[in-house]
């Protein structure tokens, strides 16, 4: 079925699968954690049971989003020996002690804590149980810390040097761990993240508003979640724009392939909107541009020259036309979450947050929004840095591991398959979830849907475990 | 050497990682295995909720010792797992199957039985392709150049097959003595009896592996008969005897907790056995430890905060399964 593709190929598809799988669900639970945390004190400090009912209805929904990510993530980890073990050798020695960083301080820390936050709270208390959820969110934050520090790395490497066998080997752990481009991308994705989340709470909100606007629940969901897309859109825009200027300076291929210049320009480049990236004939077809404003964005300068991909060796050229339009697609979906957002506010503003049924519907379109903008920029990112995967050091071509195209093929199948199945199975589920509205008055597990907290009750009562939920 | 003397210690550390994730993921992988020896849906509620809030620690320990082999022997990280590639992918996706069962399972009533059997598939799936690795390791792999350079079905003989069953047999037998201490009842008693089979087959299969391993590598017979590990040689066995001893009496007297304790002690005495064959090996008769390990300043680096951390993390996780301690109660079923 796979029949003439290189086991490279294989293996580059594979990859780029399974970790865009991989990436949607903490690209959720990072934020969504973060949001149990911030619930969760707020019941506990202002007493108001919506919040306690917005903690139970959001547990049971990152409870499986958790998961998947936790069985797709265990495939990351082994895939690099699996389909990259020349890269695991020689890069080993310099990622691998931050990705054990990562276990031993972020994926230990979630995994211990995450039983305690779902099914302890009538075990622990609630001031150990807010400890736990408090951990489990430090824990994924943590997480992303450490993976980014080490895709930065490969992006914008730093601070190594190489032994006779061929290793990259670490000389200056500060400068592997803070290497040029990692502030920017922990920045922009752990933004990411929250935008995400609040596009997702955002959007059930407004759902459950659209059918009946005077749920205290759902109203204060879809009032947090406009009120951080308000207010960080605009740090992400800035962000993303740091973030770029930072690229230009390490990576300015890459730049070049998302800005589309095939053309040096030495006298102010400009913004192509849109076009059609013809590699081949080395040009930009159907092009609509903005003279000079590329210049001024990347150099805060009309006439600053920039050079483009004619200077460039083909080989070392990595796909144009992912990159621009993927690119494209993230930028685009910035800026409507900020008219959203802005919408969101305005709304407010006139006192009619919960009765704007336009606002609500835009909502609930957008409620996905953020999944998109993450996979177009790792896709920008990551496509981006090709045809390295350490960049400039290590081809991608060089880093492969001795497996042969028909293994490849067919874990790839496997792969792709039991993927859509169990975790299209998972994504249902959670929209049932979501489709279920959140009711103040009948707190969580003793009337909603079967959860294990429940059923996993001690039979001898222990003296020290204060019951406290209704 | 105090290179050697950093990759040994990180060895050790490695070793010990492997052997927790065993006796921890092994009993809730063996639960999974039993499923379908239950007798009724109630059954597998209350099996499942033994393990619910501490399944997905155990399998970290899985994650580190994937991460930390990477970390600290790149070379045997790069070498071991293009070798056993397809027990490895077929043990992610088993891997997935039981995991995201833990939830999917109480989000549906149509679909609830195919989850009890994703649960089950998976586990048995895991179960064998690890103990399938296991054996792959001990027939020894092929190495060249910095690279694996033998074919694709290596991993897969008649004593590959042999370890994969009796790991396998191994986790059935952890997860019955484990639901005998966490259970109560008729279902405790349906567990205690389901123990019997599967510890007698776990003890032949480990009689039948110290047979025949010997016969994969003669440095494995050399090292067990060389002084200084004779002595271990001779304590091995013995203090295999005293937890099969135990174990069978400790179920004959329908104890709660010395079965789950003796049936977890006959792991620890396997892999220490294991680990007597291997020394100084990492992949046997081709990768020392020294060979393998990563420059000093990565295994400095990683070992600094390890030494602060993997005590934590055995304070808190030994603080969760405290939390969580005491029988499940059937009756308690969900509202
Ligand atoms: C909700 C998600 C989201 C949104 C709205 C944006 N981004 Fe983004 N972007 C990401 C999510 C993201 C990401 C998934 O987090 C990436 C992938 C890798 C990374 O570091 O962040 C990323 C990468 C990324 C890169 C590539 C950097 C590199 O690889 O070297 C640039 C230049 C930008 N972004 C710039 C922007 C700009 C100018 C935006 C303004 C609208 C923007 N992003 C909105
Ligand atoms: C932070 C962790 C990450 C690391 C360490 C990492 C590393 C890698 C590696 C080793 C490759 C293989 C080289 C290749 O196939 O070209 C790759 C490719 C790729 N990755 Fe990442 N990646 C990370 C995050 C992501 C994320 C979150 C995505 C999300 C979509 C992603 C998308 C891709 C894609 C699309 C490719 C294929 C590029 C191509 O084939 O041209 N990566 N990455
Ligand atoms: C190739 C790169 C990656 C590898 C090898 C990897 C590995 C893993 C593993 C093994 C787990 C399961 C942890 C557990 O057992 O509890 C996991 C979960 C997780 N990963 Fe990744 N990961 C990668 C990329 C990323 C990226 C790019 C991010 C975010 C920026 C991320 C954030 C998380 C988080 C927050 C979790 C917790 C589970 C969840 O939230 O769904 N990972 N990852």
């Amino acid at each position: 079925m796979l029949d003439g593709f290189s086991a490279e190929t294989l293996a580059r598809v594979q990859f780029a699968f399974t970790m865009s799988f991989h990436i949607i669900f903490p690209a959720f639970s990072i934020g969504l954690a973060s949001f149990l945390a911030v619930t969760n004190a707020l019941w506990l400090w202002t007493k108001d049971e919506t919040y306690q009912v917005l903690f139970n209805y959001w547990k049971k929904i990152f409870a499986v989003a958790f998961g998947m990510g936790v069985v797709s993530g265990i495939v990351m980890s082994y895939q690099f020996g699996t389909n990259w073990s020349v890269f695991s050798d020689k890069a080993g020695p310099v990622v691998g002690p931050l990705m054990a960083y990562e276990v031993l301080s972020a994926f230990f820390l979630e995994a211990g804590f995450l039983g305690i936050m779902l099914f302890g709270l009538k075990r622990v208390g609630p001031g150990l149980h807010m400890f736990a959820t408090a951990m489990v969110a430090f824990g994924t934050l943590l997480s992303a810390t450490w993976i980014l520090s080490v895709n930065s790395w490969m992006q914008t490497p730093a601070g190594y040097g190489m032994n006779d066998v061929g290793q990259y080997i670490p000389l200056d752990w500060w400068k592997i761990i803070l290497n040029p481009s990692f502030p920017y991308r922990l920045v922009h994705m752990v933004l990411a993240a929250f935008l995400t989340t609040a596009l997702v709470v955002g959007g059930v909100g407004a759902w459950h508003l659209l059918k009946d606007h005077t749920g205290p629940a759902s109203r204060r969901m879809f009032s947090m979640a406009m009120w951080m897309l308000l207010l960080v859109t605009p740090l992400q825009i800035a962000a993303g724009d740091f973030h770029g200027l930072n690229t230009l300076e390490h990576q300015p291929v890459k730049v070049m392939a998302m800005e589309g210049h095939f053309e040096s320009h030495p006298d102010g480049a400009p913004l192509i909107l849109f076009g059609i990236p013809n590699q081949a004939e080395k040009r930009m077809d159907y092009s609509v541009e903005v003279p000079k404003l590329s210049s001024l964005i990347l150099k805060h300068d009309l006439n600053a020259p920039l050079a483009g991909l004619d200077t460039v060796a083909d080989e070392n050229e990595p796909p144009v036309a992912i990159v621009f339009f993927s690119f494209r697609v993230m930028v685009g979906l910035g800026f409507a979450m900020l008219g959203l957002g802005l919408w969101g506010g305005i709304a407010r503003w006139r006192g009619k947050l919960y009765q704007a049924p336009m606002l609500h519907w835009l909502s609930v379109i957008m409620g996905p929004a953020g999944f998109v903008a993450v996979l177009a920029g790792w896709i920008t990112t990551e496509v981006g840095r090709q045809p390295f995967t350490i960049y400039g050091l290590l081809r991608t071509s060089d880093s492969l591991a001795p497996v042969s195209a028909p293994a490849v093929g067919a874990s790839l199948i496997s792969f792709i398959i039991i993927y859509f199945f169990v975790f299209g199975a998972g994504i249902f589920y959670i929209m049932k979830l979501m489709s279920k509205r959140p009711r103040v008055g009948s707190v969580g597990e003793l009337t909603d849907a079967p959860t294990r907290a429940a059923t996993a009750k001690p039979i001898i009562h222990g003296s020290s475990t204060p019951s406290t939920t209704a | 050497m105090f290179g050697l003397e950093l990759s040994f210690i990180w060895a050790g550390i490695i070793a010990l990682s492997v052997l927790i994730y065993v006796i921890l993921d092994g009993f809730d992988l063996g639960v999974g295995l039993l499923f379908p020896l239950s007798k009724d849906e109630s059954e597998r509620d209350v099996m499942m909720n033994s393990v619910a809030p501490i399944w997905d620690g155990n399998e970290t320990w899985l994650v580190l010792g994937g991460g930390g082999l990477l970390a600290v022997f790149p070379l045997a990280y790069a070498t071991v797992l293009p070798a056993l590639y397809m027990p490895i992918i077929l043990m992610l996706l088993g891997l997935i199957f039981r995991g995201v069962a833990f939830e999917y399972r109480w989000r549906t009533t149509r679909w609830k039985p195919l989850w009890d059997v994703s649960f089950f598939g998976g586990s048995l799936v895991a179960a064998m392709c690890q103990g399938i690795a296991l054996g792959a390791l001990v027939q020894g792999i092929h190495i060249e150049n910095r690279t694996y350079a033998g074919g694709w079905w290596d991993w897969l003989t008649p004593f590959t097959i042999l370890t994969g069953a009796a790991l396998t047999v191994g986790y059935a037998m952890l997860g019955a003595t484990w639901l005998n201490m966490k259970l109560q009842g008729r279902i405790q008693a349906h567990m205690r009896r389901l123990a019997w089979p599967f510890a007698v087959a776990t003890v032949v299969f480990m009689g039948v592996f110290s047979l025949w391993s010997p016969f994969q590598n003669v440095e494995y017979f050399n090292r067990w008969f060389a002084f200084p590990t004779a002595i271990f040689s001779f304590l091995v066995p013995a203090l295999v005897a005293a937890a099969v001893f135990g174990l069978f009496q400790g179920l004959r007297r329908h104890w709660d907790i010395i079965p789950f304790l003796c049936a977890e002690a006959l792991f620890v005495l396997g892999f220490i056995g294991i680990g007597i064959s291997f020394y100084p090996f990492i992949v046997p008769s081709s990768l020392t430890i020294a060979e393998a390990a990563a420059p000093d300043s990565s295994l400095m680096f990683t070992l600094v905060g390890t030494l602060v951390l993997l005590p934590m993390i055995l304070i808190y996780t030994a603080y969760t399964y405290w939390v969580f301690r005491g029988k499940i109660d059937p009756e308690d079923g969900y509202h």
